[in-house]
């Protein structure tokens, strides 16, 4: 191979670090755009009796205010999943009834922001304050209904309005009853996952204005274009065929742009005014008004014998989906599809009920459940082992899927090599003396590749009369990198240097239909389509270069840059591309590749983590954190590591500083970057460590697997199991900041 | 009122109202390079340098640039571009909407530090968040393109 598995800079990256203007609101700024505000409700639930914009309305340069009494009636849902949704229809562009602090109440659109947050303080709006939910454990069955209405839903996902029941399953694996018969060691415990904010670093942004065919055109920081397409031909009840979204370069993601969090607004703004109009949510909008990691409580049961042979798993899970049931149902499946596999021979069983309550929405977010998941079952597992004495690694060596026909890579292999990299048998705690103890943990996790059986993802090549290629995508790159990926794909089956292939992503318009980027399916899914498409297109090259060269077929071979007959003669692309497009040939080559997957090959992470814990205070630190990696083949190591440390980084935020909570009125209380705290540079410092244990994914591109969403599941058990050995306190809820084991330590 | 400020080299006079802050008047004036991340002055985003100094442009506000040198990354591209090279070979941006404030910041620890060791890089770029990279990357590009520097000085 000459360009994949090559560590090849991001097609992107000079442009971007550069500071050219790529983004959203860069393409428009300094436009006449409407600036788009929304009023917000301050209540957790209410309704509201009544709304005057009479005096807004004559603030000079307030161009339109919107309320419930405005909007389309259809009923829908804003996650980023393909049709039919599993996620209920359960939202309206505004309500009568508002369901969280941050929940819009009206739009209001004026020609700068100032001007619009005057409008917005002249609002009168008379609620009638219901009593609400906040602690979503008090949501199932409260005499408190959030949604009074019944949604539609696609499929039977368990929900049940009158019981706040978003979405609820069982799902079950072997014979856990009997597990737990034949177990002579089982305990018992709770774990808490708290709501992580996506904290991307371009806020949540759209731009829309009609073009010359009159379509809606809507420029949008989106991971999901196609899926917002749908949603707002849905919702504003206006043909899709009349809308286009185009997604320029991103400034993050990280699941949070899976959901169409502000595309909506601005649109149905410029629907009703005809005039250009854009959003761009403040930080404090970002944090508290767009969508979180779902809360979970996680009850674990764990059954062993004593050599530590685990024979049942039971978990229940309440999830929190907050006001609205964006991702509720798949979130929480991947607390078990997820951990299920991973300890393939043991029974398991999994009750989960995800419920509504009167807080942030709970929707995507790197890991998608199973960071959850991964949490309360690899903690259990750790607890698990010191009781029986028996080493972390050990007992996973015990449990853990063999690599087999239908696993391709080794999460055993991860482990082996993470033990020996990491020094973990001679590791021992070290106490400083100083009040500062220093110890080891450590945890495995697994992921999937794309969605078995749903995501389909789609690449078109089109050869140029210049000889050169365009690579067009509907996958979108939030800076992982995948715009490069796909273009080392396309080069190397092409056999053109990397700057032959132009690649343009994304525009619902152009590119190719694909579901955008999540669930770890950029690289696998939609590579495996660019592979088609490339190998489609060098066969269409050589099927040309026979009618121009009137040879047989069979007699010409591809070399890359040219083609050549058994004669020895040749043709160069440049020719080739110029003669295709010609009256000589009629004939602009252009192949598409589809690809889904019946499998999701699971990528594997087993993590090593040294922390010091500081006794008198609590406060921790991660001194050393190795991750080993099994994603089949990198396609681009580089990418592939700094992705590897960016999920660690995030995952050490999970684990100890990234604290949401809400006050008895349901106002998020973490809402700046001031209050919530993501690692910085200091809290990370220089030794994280990456090694790739690589492996061949059959049915991936060249063998690969995706990387995106594993990584970071296993901080916050590996850090707990740390800190247990460091403190000989036992954390069960995240964030595990200083003041909980402070608490903890000494308040027991 | 009228600001008259020198962005990158170039005089440029504005009216602006005197409750504006520095990243706005940027941005109006062309100069796109200049994010906001944050409105609490916690993510450097916005840092563009004002008399070679790194300053949080979104919480400035433009009177105070008042006749003052301000360099925006669109003002130091050459530096910028070999900068940016050195951290491409890391893969170290990833979504790269930090990256205008972050490497200006680095350009301007550069000019205060001979030779910054690992702990007073990370203290001087604290302020400079990043979601994607981890920061490791970022710390590798930068010591190699600070010793490419170096390796350049000593040559001349």
């Amino acid at each position: 191979m000459k360009i994949v598995n090559k560590e090849i800079k991001k097609v992107d990256s000079i442009g971007l670090i550069t500071g050219k203007p790529f983004y959203t609101d860069d393409l428009v700024a300094n436009q006449e755009f409407l600036i788009v505000k929304l009023l917000r409700s301050p209540h957790a639930y209410a309704r509201i009796k009544t709304i005057n914009t009479s005096i807004a309305e004559k603030v000079p340069g307030v161009e339109a205010i919107y309320t419930y009494k405005d909007v389309p009636q259809t009923m829908f849902t804003l996650a980023g999943q393909s049709y039919p949704e599993p996620s209920p229809y359960d939202r309206k562009i505004l309500d009568e009834y508002v369901r969280y602090v941050g929940d819009p109440v009206a739009i209001v659109a004026a020609v700068d922001e100032k001007t619009a947050e005057k409008a917005m303080k002249l609002i009168k709006v008379e609620y009638e304050v219901l009593e609400a939910v906040v602690d979503y454990e008090k949501a199932l069955d409260s005499n408190v209904i959030i949604h009074k209405e019944k949604a539609q839903t696609n499929y039977d996902i368990g929900y049940d309005n009158k019981r706040n029941l978003s979405s609820s399953y069982l799902e079950v694996k072997g014979d856990v009853d009997e597990g737990f018969k034949n177990s002579d060691v089982i305990i018992e415990n709770t774990y808490y996952t708290q709501p992580q904010i996506h904290a991307m670093m371009e806020t949540y942004r759209t731009a829309c204005y009609f073009d010359v065919y009159g379509r809606l055109n809507v420029i949008s920081s989106t991971q999901i274009p196609f899926h917002v397409r749908r949603h707002l031909a849905r919702a504003l009840e206006y043909p899709s065929s009349k809308i286009r979204v185009v997604k320029p370069k991103l400034g993050g993601g990280f699941g949070g742009k899976q959901t169409s969090v502000c595309e909506i607004y601005p649109a149905f703004v410029t629907l009703k005014t005809g005039k250009p109009s854009k959003i761009v949510y403040t930080r404090k909008e970002t944090q508290a008004c767009s969508n979180t990691r779902h809360a979970m409580r996680l009850k674990v049961k764990i059954g062993s014998d004593r050599e530590g042979n685990i024979k049942a798993i039971d978990i229940d899970v309440l999830s929190n989906t907050g006001a609205y049931g964006e991702h509720a149902p798949t979130v929480t499946a991947l607390v078990v599809y997820k951990t299920f596999p991973l300890y393939a021979k043991v029974p398991m069983r999994c009750k989960a009920n995800i419920v509504y309550s009167n807080t942030t929405v709970g929707a995507a977010f790197r890991g998608y459940g199973a960071t959850q998941g991964t949490f309360a079952v690899e903690s259990a597992v750790n607890e698990l082992a010191h009781k029986l004495g028996i080493d972390p690694t050990e007992i996973r060596m015990k449990n853990l899927v063999d690599q087999s026909s239908t696993v391709s890579g080794d999460i055993k292999r991860c482990i082996q090599i993470g033990k020996e990299k990491f020094g973990w048998d001679t590791r021992k705690n070290i106490d400083l003396g100083n009040g500062k103890v220093r110890a080891k943990g450590m945890a495995v996790t697994m992921q999937g590749s794309g969605i078995a059986g749903l995501d389909t993802g789609s690449a078109t090549i089109k050869f140029h009369d210049s000889g050169d290629f365009s690579l067009l995508l509907g996958v979108t790159d939030m800076g992982q990198g995948c715009d490069t990926v796909h273009t080392q794909i396309a080069a190397e089956i092409l056999d053109v240097p990397m700057d032959k292939i132009i690649v343009h992503t994304a525009d619902t318009d152009i590119s190719p239909y694909d579901p955008g980027a999540y669930a770890s399916s950029g690289t696998y899914v939609t590579g495996n389509a660019v592979i088609i498409a490339a190998k489609k297109m060098k066969d269409e090259i050589i099927k040309m270069a026979a009618q121009l060269m009137k040879k047989p077929v069979e007699e010409i071979e591809y070399f890359g840059e040219y083609v050549e007959d058994k004669d020895g003669n040749r043709l160069t692309l440049r020719d080739i591309g110029e003669r295709a497009v010609s009256f000589e040939a009629k004939n602009q080559i252009t192949t598409t590749g589809t690809w889904g997957g019946e499998t999701s090959p699971p990528p594997f992470i087993a993590s090593f983590v040294e922390v010091e814990v500081d006794k008198l205070t609590g406060e921790t630190k991660v001194i050393d954190f190795l991750s080993v990696v099994d994603c089949g083949l990198p396609i681009n190591p580089a990418l592939a590591r700094v992705q590897v440390e960016g999920g660690i980084a995030q995952g050490i935020g999970l684990a100890l500083t990234e604290e949401i909570t809400f006050d008895e009125r349901g106002k998020m209380l973490q809402d700046s970057l001031m209050q919530y705290k993501i690692p910085s540079r200091e809290d990370i410092g220089t030794n994280i460590d990456v090694v790739f244990s690589y492996s061949n994914e059959p049915t991936g591109p060249f063998g690969a697997k995706s990387i995106g969403e594993v990584v970071i599941n296993t901080a916050s058990p590996a850090i707990a199991d740390a800190i247990y050995n460091a403190a000989n306190v036992r954390m069960r809820s995240l964030p595990m900041t200083s003041e909980k084991i402070f608490r903890k330590m000494y308040l027991k | 009122m009228l600001l008259t400020l020198n962005v990158n080299g170039r005089v440029r006079e504005t009216i602006i109202s005197p409750d504006e802050y520095l990243l706005d008047v940027l941005r109006k004036l062309g100069y796109l390079s200049v994010k906001r991340g944050c409105d609490t002055g916690s993510c450097g985003l916005c840092t563009v340098l004002v008399e070679d100094k790194p300053v949080l442009s979104c919480s400035t506000l433009a009177v105070r640039a008042q006749s003052k040198k301000i360099t925006t990354i669109e003002g130091c591209q050459e530096e910028a571009k070999r900068f940016a090279e050195f951290m491409a070979a890391e893969g170290a941006e990833q979504c790269g909407f930090c990256a205008p404030g972050f490497t200006l910041t680095v350009l301007a620890m550069m000019k205060e530090y001979e030779n910054p060791s690992d702990e007073e890089i990370l203290h001087y770029l604290n302020g400079n968040l990043c979601r994607c990279s981890g920061y490791v990357s970022q710390l590798r590009g930068i010591k190699k393109y600070m010793e490419a520097v170096k390796k350049d000085e000593d040559c001349k």
